[in-house]
């Protein structure tokens, strides 16, 4: 464990959208140098927890407070809050399609000045892809989803941050390139960077994480180390397909109950 | 004669896509044809027609003042009504630059009246040079001249410029160019003024051909605008492209077939080329996922 003071904290926030209210009292804390996964299933509120802490959603939260390093950002704009040293990667890549790699990885860097810095860094991100090097002159547009992938990741770095927040990084990727994308992301925790990873896929997700949160309908229901996590029965039915239970007519019964209910 | 065609086109070619430049800058960042184009270039040349005729600074001073001016006046208008939408569809926002452009009608006409100026700027229309049996006026030069120094400004202001980039990211992926840390409002703020300041120079480079009036500009804004959906909304150089090849069509009908329907080209054109390639004839056709 980590005595060090917590390098995210956030206390009991509520989301809305209009009048749904999508996280409904989430309280979490991210300890420098980990790698934190939050699991659960399509709607459970995973991507609004990450879009309410980097700032993107206009007059949220509703209730509850984000503190970065001592310093309150849930009033503040994405632009505030990535110059504080957040980084993040969304779902769906969202890279810009018509301007090339390299200019893609340049506006990952537009919060900084250190031109020297910027290239140092521009060439590390091309030890972790090669692939983006050789099509640095292609519009982004044109690459491939895993190579999108890497490339929203690699711009996400750009600016420096201390704590990357990464929602889907798997998503729609062959196994091939989910392994490889997981790699990446455990050689950049080794190197320094916080992450907060969102994750459907949670057998990869937890091969990297050191702590893990399972949220159902807005709330989390289950928090631990990852071993605690998998350990569990009811993650261990409903998230990494082991099943225990077997009816007489030999189908999987669907409606097991859980006991976190 | 038809040497003589070419630069006539070209010359009123050059001040349709500078409008067409204008407006696809606009409705690149913030997808909205700016129908208040024309009407923020009139006030600006009404501006500059102020500093002309005050006789205290130089012209070319008068000209980097109005410069001035329209940058300010596009950033100010963009602040003022553009931004107030809350979540706004494009309709919504075409009605706003519909409310600008008679705002900005109704304060010229009760600041400068409503009667027709001479617009005194001191290059001339009627002097002419002469090249290769080809005559141009000095003004045409000018016109020339400038839009395409302009162009050659914007490619290396989006190819080369920091600023530049980040406009081109925000216009693609607004929510992506946040996390990343553009002030997008300060960027859509600038892409107004820049675009503002192209429409002043369309206006004061065609005003001395015609006359000034509030409505200066309506011609020029829906020939520019035809250029632009021609050449592709969504394209710079096609906008460019679209212009130089309107006023190029204009001039060989109007030399051949006929002088006085010579306006009805511009429609006839955006009629076929919304009929035959509607995404324009210039533009990459980039499927947006939504």
């Amino acid at each position: 464990m980590n005595t060090n003071q917590p390098l995210l904290r956030v206390n009991n926030i509520e989301t809305y959208y209009g009048l749904i209210c999508a996280v409904q009292g989430v309280s979490l804390e991210i300890a420098p140098g980990t790698i934190t996964a939050i699991l659960g299933n399509n709607g459970a509120g995973k991507t609004t927890i990450l879009k309410t802490v980097m700032g993107l959603l206009d007059d949220q939260p509703d209730k509850g407070s984000i503190y970065f390093k001592d310093q309150r950002i849930d009033d503040k704009d994405p632009e505030q809050i990535v110059r504080l040293g957040i980084g993040f990667v969304p779902e769906g890549r969202e890279i810009f399609d018509e301007l090339t790699v390299k200019e893609n990885l340049l506006v990952g860097a537009y919060t900084r000045r250190d031109r020297a810095g910027i290239r140092a860094d521009m060439d590390r991100i091309y030890g972790y892809f090669p692939i983006l090097k050789e099509r640095e002159k292609q519009l982004a547009g044109t690459l491939s989803g895993g190579q999108q992938q890497m490339l929203a990741i690699g711009r996400a770095l750009m600016s420096r941050p201390q704590l990357l927040l990464m929602d889907e990084p798997s998503l729609g990727l062959s196994p091939m390139l989910v392994r490889d994308i997981f790699r990446i992301i455990r050689q950049i925790n080794e190197e320094g960077i916080t992450i907060l990873l969102v994750e459907q896929n949670a057998r990869m997700a937890l091969r990297v994480a050191h702590y893990g949160y399972v949220m159902e309908n807005g709330r989390f229901v289950m928090a631990g180390t990852v071993q605690e996590l998998m350990e569990d029965p009811d993650v261990q039915e409903f998230y990494l397909g082991m099943k225990k239970e077997t009816s007489v007519k030999g189908y999987q019964r669907w409606k097991r109950k859980k006991r976190w209910r | 004669m038809f040497g003589q065609l070419v630069i006539n086109g070209m010359a009123v070619g050059s001040l349709y896509a500078l409008v067409a430049l204008a407006m696809v800058i606009i409705y690149k960042a913030s997808e909205v044809p700016n129908f208040a184009q024309g009407e923020m270039a009139m006030v600006s040349t009404y501006f500059a027609y102020m500093l002309l005729i005050s006789d205290r600074v130089p012209w070319q001073l008068a000209l980097l003042g109005t410069l001035v001016f329209a940058f300010v006046l596009g950033m100010v208008l963009e602040f003022l009504f553009v931004r107030r939408a809350k979540e706004p569809t494009v309709l919504d926002l075409i009605i706003v630059t519909l409310g600008m452009q008679l705002v900005l009608h109704g304060l010229a006409g009760w600041k400068w009246g409503p009667d027709q100026k001479d617009f005194p700027l001191p290059i001339s229309d009627t002097e002419v040079v002469q090249v290769g049996g080809v005559v141009i006026s000095y003004l045409n030069l000018t016109t020339m001249i400038t839009a395409l120094v302009l162009m050659g400004l914007l490619y290396a202001f989006f190819q080369y410029t920091k600023i530049g980039v980040a406009m081109k990211a925000t216009q693609q992926n607004w929510m992506a160019a946040r996390i990343n840390g553009i002030r997008t409002n300060h960027i859509l703020g600038i892409t107004w003024g820049i675009s503002s300041v192209i429409g002043a120079l369309a206006g004061v480079l065609f005003a001395p051909t015609s006359t000034l009036d509030p409505h200066l500009m309506w011609d020029p804004l829906i020939k520019g605008f035809a250029a632009a959906v021609m050449g592709g909304m969504n394209s710079l150089v096609g906008a460019a492209l679209g212009g130089y090849l309107l006023g190029f069509l204009e001039n060989l009908f109007g030399l051949y077939i006929s002088l006085e329907f010579k306006s009805i080209v511009a429609f006839l054109a955006i009629v076929l080329v919304l009929w035959f390639r509607p995404s324009g004839l210039f533009s990459k056709h980039y499927e947006r996922r939504v």
